[in-house]
């Protein structure tokens, strides 16, 4: 297996047009279990831990540009405040070694149903967008709602990286829970992912593990986002009807198609994506609320 | 008597300063900093110049005939040495711990799901690894047995091991029964007995030893036709009498030595690689290493036995027992492994720590195309002790009696009977345990306005701030039984020397003990210590050199190999004050050995032990047996069949999410009666450690099967508890002295494990009221959702 160390991102583009078969290896943390467990022998792996650019975010215009190789650990230190959905993911990313590895380009990478970044990048609004690149047609974003095409499938062609993630800053208050059958190391059984967007009145949601990819729950956006405004609750922060939240996680349960197995059942998971939902929701429309009322 | 309470570090301290390294203080492991910091070399790192890697091919299939093996390609592949098959094998062909029915390598057929076909020996592991892939092998595949009903109905599905091939006295696909009555047994007469019964179905899944360090050795072929085998194990002999024969070999000729033991709670009693890496290191002559990768190891070893139990239990109206009734069935799998004495152990301590006057039960393992079942901490106490203790809470509730106070009614004590007739004659404390337990402080209640949600069930995945959150509280004790049973001769072999080294007395324990992590070379070191009257003691590694320990199992090893440690060190201790009466003529009668010094406690020091030894070491070997046990009659299960018990008591502390079935254990209590702590630090780390293993079958351990195959042979998906699943555990200690045993001790680690995993289901089922009837509960369990 041939080991490439491109020095700077264009070495790396570089690398990966004249090898698009070479597996790129950021945090390692699915590449090695993968390899250890003879998964598969890639020909060659594209080492970006010597592309310094990856590790490193911005924010411009509002919009944080997370680089594809920032580990958890330092979301969780240093973005909890502009990315609150993805930091609270981050926390429940494995252990403090997989959170000290562990990055979001390679959770996109990956593109697993139950990788734990997708609900929250989902819930962060239809704005959000994978950057990628290649040598040899430069730059294009893909917007997230186009990146999952299947289990362990995303939209990046041979020859392309993942550069970083387009993320507006949260304006509103966003929430992440996930299933597990322990309190800690533990791949999601279901995931979900809410967001509020005050400025342009939407709500954002992302449901992980429940389906063959990450996906938002659609219909249950839109009713919450038609309740919200009919009922002026953007304006009130007044407290929702109980039965809004009940539809909402019903909505949500029912977006999901999960399978049965050895992690839990199909009506586990959306019994519990119903719950998540209701629980999260409450949370995020309390702290909007108190915001309203310390606004005023 | 006397009690520690030992909850904290502090108190830690001031009992080892009672006494300084000897029994009674708690000197720290030798190998424990090297763990924790990653530096203590383990089996899998054993390294030879020159050496070859093994590797298996397994069946992807529970059930096959095997109609061809073509190792052609395999055997062309460049940098492979040698692929063997059973044709290969140059002696006896099957191997068992108690039944030899398990072929070395798969014959004609396979019997469950991982079972091994051929081994490759290679230059490199990644060789070996695509030759494996390379061995053609055509296979009939056929229908698994399965089910208790499939097993129990051979005619209609079929015979694991057809009758004529049969090593044992089984018949069906019955590996080994053990039926039980005492009293009156159980009859109309005998009901009628009771104001209340109860009956219950129970099951219990298939848990994993889940030791982290995977199974390997390497083999290293000798000048003399025989083989040195550097490997991580359980019992060092046991093994050697099993490789032997298949190697065809002399015992003498395989010399084994135990290499870095990373875990082991039973699943390294049978064998897994041992014999294959002898094939493969005599056949190319090489050095030959085998290291499971983590799947493989799933495969590799036995797991503990899933269980179906069913009791019925009556009792009068105030509250005493009257009868129980009960079927105990066990899936021992493909291979006997330690299927007999899981199945003895369940018959007889299938009743737990209770006076119960009439009693039936009828306990057996069956054959399947399930993967084999054998040792695992507590086995067949274990999963009776679900069966029991959910008994006792229902019986309770229907007699409108605490739990508590319901088992303290029934406890069994010193004087009592077994319902094998067997009178307990040493301490059995066990409503002294219960009534400590139950004593114990509670954990404070869950702050609800403002809780951490780190303690919360889900933690810090963020399912709950506080909702849906509801408390329990459950209580259980179990009864396990320490040492070898139903009249195994048992013993241990210990050789103790004293020298003079660098002008100090120096004590040299030399023992076949297995160091699995359990802390025996610790103890052993104190024990010297203290018969002594030294402080250095050097531990020589373990071989077949010297005789065997037996298995570092049944809670057995500081009973035994530390009982044989005591008898050489007293010898060697007799032996060097016989010198000093002859060379001195010391007439007192109150010779001692202490700070290095030969001393009579009326005349004072006599003689320093430098002075004495010299140049003449001395050096002697003991064995030690426990008592003689009798078997079980089969029919009666009466006998004096257990050298000694040991017993728990637990309180679980539990918050359950309700609405999404998650669980917290928030506190695990436990009280324990060891008879005499040799190490507290090693006991309370033991009890912890079999609370733990216990909470892991209680809320997630389970290899997941269906119709034969292993669905999760990872930890990705084979889960133990994190640190964040592990509660305090609050050990209270008692230290009622076992005549019978030297030092009094009574075998520490597997009780907790026994009891715990009641307690936190009774604390579930406490906090949401659904019947739990299965372990591991599981989230879909408590939400209706399965
Ligand atoms: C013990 C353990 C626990 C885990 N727990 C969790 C968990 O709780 N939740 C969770 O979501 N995941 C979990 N994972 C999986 C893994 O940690 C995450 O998916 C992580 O985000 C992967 O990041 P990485 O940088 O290590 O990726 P890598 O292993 O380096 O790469 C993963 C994939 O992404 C590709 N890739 C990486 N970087 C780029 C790039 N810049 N451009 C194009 N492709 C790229 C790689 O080729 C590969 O296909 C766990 C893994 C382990 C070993």
């Amino acid at each position: 297996m041939e080991f490439l160390r491109p020095a700077g991102w264009d070495e790396a583009l570089a690398a990966k047009a004249e090898c698009p078969t070479a597996l790129p290896i950021s945090g390692g943390t699915d590449v090695m279990v993968e390899i250890n467990f003879d998964v598969h022998r890639p020909a060659a792996l594209l080492d970006l831990n010597r592309v310094t650019e990856l590790a490193e975010w911005t924010i411009e215009d509002g919009v944080v540009r997370l680089g594809a190789a920032v580990p958890y650990a330092r979301i969780i230190e240093e973005l909890s405040g502009p990315l609150p959905g993805l930091a609270l993911a981050a926390h429940t990313v494995g252990s403090p070694q997989i959170r000290n590895r562990g990055t979001v380009g390679g959770n996109l990478g990956a593109a697993s149903p139950a990788g734990d970044s997708h609900p929250p990048l989902l819930a962060a609004g239809r704005d959000v967008a994978v950057e990628v690149a290649s040598r040899a047609r430069g730059t294009r974003l893909i917007p997230i709602d186009d990146f999952y095409l299947g289990v362990k499938r995303n939209a990046l062609a041979p020859d392309e990286l993942i550069r970083r993630v387009h993320v507006p800053v949260a304006d509103g208050p966003q929430q992440f829970s996930k299933i597990g059958t322990r309190n800690a190391m533990v791949i999601a059984v279901a995931a979900f992912g809410l967001a509020l967007h005050p400025r342009n009145r939407t709500v954002g949601t992302g449901i992980g593990s429940a389906a063959p990819t990450p996906r938002r729950a659609v219909e249950a956006e839109e009713y919450l986002r038609g309740v919200l405004e009919e009922q002026r609750l953007w304006e009130s922060g007044a407290p929702l009807g109980s039965e809004v939240v009940q539809r909402f996680g019903e909505l949500v349960r029912a977006a999901a198609a999960p399978i049965d197995d050895v992690r839990g059942t199909a009506d586990y998971r959306r019994h519990t994506l119903s719950v998540m939902a209701r629980r999260t929701l409450t949370w995020c429309w309390n702290d909007y609320g108190k915001q309203i009322r310390s606004a005023a | 008597m006397s009690t520690r309470t030992i909850q904290d570090q502090k108190n830690l301290r001031k009992l080892n300063q009672a006494s300084r390294h000897g029994i009674g203080a708690s000197p720290l492991r030798p190998d424990g900093t090297l763990k924790v910091k990653g530096e203590f070399a383990y089996s899998s790192d054993l390294w030879h110049e020159d050496m070859l890697w093994g590797m298996a091919l397994r069946s992807p299939h529970p059930r096959a005939t095997i109609l061809s093996v073509d190792v052609s390609e395999a055997l062309k592949t460049p940098g492979v040495h040698a692929v063997l098959t059973h044709e290969d094998i140059p002696g006896s062909k099957f191997y068992g711990l108690e039944i030899a029915d398990q072929p070395a390598l798969a014959i004609d057929k396979v019997r469950y799901h991982g079972e091994a076909i051929a081994i490759v020996a290679a230059d490199h592991p990644e060789t070996a690894r695509r030759a494996v892939r390379k061995i053609k092998v055509e296979y009939r595949v056929l229908t698994p047995i399965t089910t208790e009903e499939q097993c129990l109905h051979p005619e209609t599905y079929g015979y694991v091991h057809e009758p004529q091939e049969y090593k044992s006295h089984a018949h069906g696909n019955i590996c080994h029964e053990q039926r039980l009555v005492c009293g009156l047994g159980v009859t109309d007469e005998v009901r009628a007995m009771a104001d209340v019964i109860v009956r219950g179905e129970y099951e219990v899944g298939m848990q994993d030893q889940a030791f982290l360090g995977p199974e390997s050795g390497l083999a290293v072929p000798a000048e003399d036709g025989g083989v040195d085998l550097y490997v991580a194990t359980q019992w060092l002999h046991v093994d050697r009498q099993q490789i032997a024969p298949v190697l065809g070999l002399p015992e003498e000729k395989v010399r084994l030595t135990l290499a870095g033991v990373g875990g082991a709670f039973g699943g390294r009693e049978d064998l897994s690689m041992q014999i294959h890496a002898c094939l493969l290191a005599l056949r190319t002559g090489r050095p030959v290493k085998i290291v499971y990768s983590r799947d493989e190891s799933f495969f590799g070893h036995v797991h503990r036995h899933p269980a179906r139990l069913t009791y019925e239990h009556g009792a009068t109206r105030d509250g005493k027992l009257v009868y129980s009734d009960a079927r105990i069935v066990l899936d021992g799998g493909a291979y006997a492994s330690a299927s007999p004495a899981v199945v003895g152990n369940a018959a007889s301590l299938g009743n737990g720590p209770y006076v119960i006057p009439n009693v039936r039960m009828h306990a057996l393992a069956l054959y399947s195309n399930n993967p084999s079942c054998g040792a695992m901490r507590g086995f067949g106490a274990v999963q009776a002790a679900f069966g029991y203790e959910s008994q006792m809470d229902k019986l309770a509730a229907a007699l409108d009696m605490d739990p508590v106070e319901f088992r303290r009614l029934n406890a069994m004590a010193e004087g009592d009977l077994m319902p094998t007739g067997q009178r307990i004659d040493a301490p059995a404390p066990v409503a002294e345990l219960l009534r400590r337990v139950k004593d114990m402080p509670l954990p404070p209640p869950l702050d609800p306005t403002d809780p951490d949600i780190r303690t919360l069930p889900g933690a810090r995945s963020n399912t709950s701030h506080g909702e849906g959150i509801v408390r329990g509280v459950g209580y259980s004790v179990g009864i396990k039984n320490v040492g070898f049973s139903e009249g195994f001769d048992d013993y241990s072999t210990a050789r103790v020397r004293l020298e003079v080294i660098g002008g100090e007395p120096v004590a040299m324990v030399h023992t076949a003990m297995a160091e699995v992590g359990q802390g025996g070379i610790t103890v052993h070191a104190q024990i010297a210590r203290t018969e002594l009257g030294v402080e250095q003691v050097t531990i020589h590694p373990a071989n077949t050199e010297i005789g065997s320990a037996g298995s570092t199992s049944a809670s057995r090893q500081t009973y035994m190999t530390g009982g044989a440690v005591k008898l050489a060190a007293e010898a060697v201790k007799q032996e060097l004050i016989a010198r000093g009466r002859r060379r001195y003529g010391w007439t007192q009668h109150d010779i001692e050995l202490a700070d290095g010094k030969v001393v009579s406690r009326s005349a004072g020091v006599l003689v320093p032990m430098v002075e004495l030894l010299g140049d003449g070491a001395i050096e002697l070997t003991r064995e030690h047996h426990h008592r003689p046990t009798q078997p079980f009659d089969p029919q009666t299960g009466q006998g004096f069949g257990h050298v000694q018990y040991s017993f728990c008591a637990n309180r679980a502390v539990v918050d359950v999410d309700v609405e999404l079935g998650l669980v917290k254990v928030v506190e695990l209590t436990a009280v324990q009666d060891v008879g005499k702590a040799l190490n507290p630090l090693a006991v309370i780390g033991q009890i912890q450690g079999g609370c733990t293993q216990a909470l892991g079958l209680a809320v997630m351990e389970e290899i997941i099967i269906r119709d034969g195959e292993v669905r999760n042979a990872s930890f990705t998906d084979y889960l133990i508890p994190t640190i964040l699943d592990t509660p305090p555990i609050p050990v209270e200690i008692l230290e009622l002295p076992d005549p019978n045993a030297p030092y009094g001790l009574r075998g520490v680690g597997e009780a907790p494990t026994v009891s715990a995993t009641p307690s936190i289901v009774a604390a579930i089922r406490q906090a949401t009221g659904i019947a739990l009837n299965r372990i591991p509960v599981r989230p879909e369990h408590l939400t209706g959702t399965l």
